[in-house]
């Protein structure tokens, strides 16, 4: 008889420990915040450069 | 074994050599010890003095983001170095507790980590910038992970005279930001890094030949010795005092630099004679002095161009004008 997919595994599988988790957590964070820096840099330039914001030499 | 049971076999957690793989242990400070931070703030610093005393004007927005592509790219080689070189961080003091040896990011997060910056970086750089900029950010990339590091570091006592190009790039990516071309002046940057980089490493290698070989890297204190290292740190800082006062020498500076420039390069030629004539416990000593005082000469040299080109003072005071361009 096959499992069905909504069926909890038999092994408990990885629990984090506090420490796991807030790591994980603030490594989040510094992605979120890294990706909103980056989003912001590329507005900002795109206002900079208006609308021939691929247009550059060479 | 019907579908569902496999897919209820795909969501398991992955397992590695039977084992459940141990959860990331990896804190932010780790993710940016792996850009190397102190490597990339004189990358910054070096890029930044290039991109300001380029002729012609680069919006600061524009000029702030090609920075901030040349420090991620910086940060980028870092990354992948202290991939590559795990192995040998393990066995010396002084990189025992980088990251990857210390077990809190597996090779495999810094490789990935690396590659995904520089991606990032150079593209940017090409999109935003122009493409020749973006090309010398691969290229030294490229340079400092693959010829330095996978090549040089590991076979010739030269490693670190060749692979200082690497680190003598940023002046010269940051000029090509500005102006989308190679000039002399930043050739010139160029220059000055790479004479510079020898002295500065084998000072700092000379008091830790024992670790170096433990590693076994052929730095030049392990395969050649103190006396020909000492000898060698001495020609080099000879070269480097006139290669250091060339941007004033040729009409690119003004006479502050040229000031600055002789002093620092008799000062390293100072401390070069002495580091040869010492003796016992003095050798280190003054391996430490020179390595230090070679931090704050590259640092002062830019920041007097820099300084000049803020206060309109380049080629003011040059004593044969303007010899090229």
């Amino acid at each position: 008889m096959s499992l069905a997919m909504d069926e909890k595994p038999n092994e408990p599988g990885i629990v984090l420990t506090p420490e796991q988790l807030r790591r994980r957590r603030a490594r989040s964070i510094a992605i979120a915040l890294a990706l909103g820096v980056f989003a912001i840099l590329i507005w900002a330039v795109t206002l900079v450069k208006g609308p021939g914001v691929l247009v550059r030499p060479l | 074994m019907s579908l569902t049971s496999e897919s209820a076999d795909l969501a398991q957690p992955m397992r590695t050599g039977g084992v459940y793989a141990e959860p990331s242990m990896a804190g932010v400070g780790d993710y940016i010890a792996l850009l190397k931070p102190r490597v990339m703030s004189l990358v910054v610093f070096t890029a930044l003095v290039g991109l300001v005393v380029a002729p012609g004007h680069l919006h600061p927005v524009l000029g702030f983001f090609a920075l901030f592509c040349i420090a991620v790219g910086a940060g980028a080689a870092g990354a992948l170095n202290m991939w590559y070189d795990a192995d040998i961080d393990a066995k010396m003091a002084r990189t025992l507790d980088r990251p990857i040896p210390a077990g809190r990011v597996q090779p495999g997060e810094a490789l990935a980590f690396g590659i995904v910056l520089a991606g990032f970086a150079i593209v940017f750089l090409g999109l935003m910038i122009n493409l020749l900029a973006a090309g010398l950010l691969a290229f030294t990339i490229f340079f400092y992970a693959v010829i330095y590091t996978m090549w040089l570091k590991r076979s010739t006592p030269l490693n670190i005279v060749i692979g200082g190009a690497a680190g003598a790039f940023p002046p010269v990516i940051g000029w090509a930001a500005a102006t989308g071309s190679i000039g002399i002046e930043p050739i010139l940057l160029f220059l000055i890094i790479f004479f510079w980089t020898p002295p500065h490493f084998w000072a700092l290698g000379l008091g830790r030949a024992d670790e170096y070989a433990r590693a076994g890297i052929p730095m030049l204190p392990v395969v050649a010795g103190s006396n020909e290292t000492r000898r060698q740190i001495l020609i080099y800082s000879l070269v480097l005092a006139p290669v250091g006062a060339s941007p004033w020498l040729l009409g690119y500076a003004g006479w502050p630099f040229g000031v600055v420039s002789i002093l620092g390069g008799a000062a390293m030629v100072a401390l070069g004679l002495r580091l040869c004539a010492s003796e016992g416990p003095a050798v280190e000593r003054t391996a430490k002095q020179l390595f230090t005082f070679s931090i704050l000469y590259l640092f002062v040299l830019f920041a007097a161009l820099l300084v000049e080109r803020v206060l309109g003072m380049q080629g003011v005071g040059a004593p044969f004008g303007r010899v090229l361009g």
